[in-house]
């Protein structure tokens, strides 16, 4: 299975993890107890956050802290920023081509 | 010329769905005719300097609009426009494909959900588009597609620049 961060944001819990760990870096328990499911349910959403590289693992003693990377949540918005380019371009055509027929409307 | 014409694009990525605003200075009866007429659509709906192509359309509710962006090197990006809900000048829904050159959908892409609505600001009109998509993954293959598309219109400034520097010679 493909994995990606479309991937990673596709799922409700998923978003709200990322939202959470955005803030400070968290242990998987911690994570857990802002959800209604058990910590393996909560376990397999950050083995899938790991893989698409949304989140970072830190070894702090005994316990392991996730965090969020910032830089690879970036990537979502570069691609949409190429989206938004095409609409832009497109909606400049459109102005100049209202500008023509306006004003062959006013030579009538 | 560069405007300071509002234009606004949003995207949700809980609902799937992309939001865009744009102002035009113009009353809503003649924006109306440039998204709903195929000879006014080729003018302005492919980016430059891709051009676009109808090769069909039938705008009334049922009906459809096939029609190809076509690059400088004649490649035909092919796409299909099923027109759901008319009500003129106020608003229209449809639903998008890509598809060939016969008219075959490609199933394999995902169809989104448009719903595009025309309102007066003033002596100016405002075009709301609501785009849905089925799923986040869906969205992400269509900016795909998009970026493929990005990519020709790069390489062919290049070809315009490789044209003066050959003719400036």
């Amino acid at each position: 299975m493909r994995r990606d961060v479309f991937h990673a944001i596709a799922d409700p819990t998923r978003r709200a993890i990322i939202m959470l760990i955005a803030l400070q870096a968290m242990t998987p328990n911690a994570i857990a107890e802002h959800f209604d499911m058990t910590r393996q349910a909560v376990s397999k959403h950050l083995k899938i956050l790991s893989e698409c590289e949304l989140v970072q693992k830190e070894q702090q003693g005994r316990e392991i802290y996730y965090q969020l990377e910032i830089e690879k949540m970036k990537e979502i918005d570069q691609w949409l920023e190429q989206f938004r380019r095409i609409w832009e371009k497109r909606f400049d055509q459109l102005d100049q081509l209202l500008t023509t027929l306006k004003s062959k409307k006013d030579e009538k | 010329m560069k405007s300071n014409l509002q234009f606004d694009f949003l995207v949700d990525r809980e609902k799937n769905t992309i939001t865009i605003k744009r102002e035009f200075m113009a009353d809503r009866e003649l924006v109306w005719e440039c998204y709903t007429k195929s000879e006014l659509l080729d003018q302005w709906f492919a980016p430059k300097p891709m051009t676009t192509k109808t090769k069909s359309m039938d705008f009334r509710e049922g009906g459809h609009w096939h029609y190809a962006m076509i690059d400088l090197e004649g490649n035909e990006y092919w796409g299909w426009t099923d027109y759901v809900t008319i009500k003129p000048v106020d608003f229209y829904t449809a639903l998008d494909a890509f598809c060939n050159e016969a008219g075959e959908i490609n199933q394999e892409l995902p169809r989104a959900d448009w719903k595009v609505t025309f309102t007066e600001l003033g002596e100016h009109a405002l075009v709301h588009t609501l785009v849905t998509y089925p799923s986040l993954n869906d969205l992400e293959k269509v900016i795909n597609m998009g970026m493929q598309q990005g990519m020709a219109l790069t390489l062919e400034k290049l070809d315009d620049l490789l044209e003066k520097l050959t003719t400036g010679r």
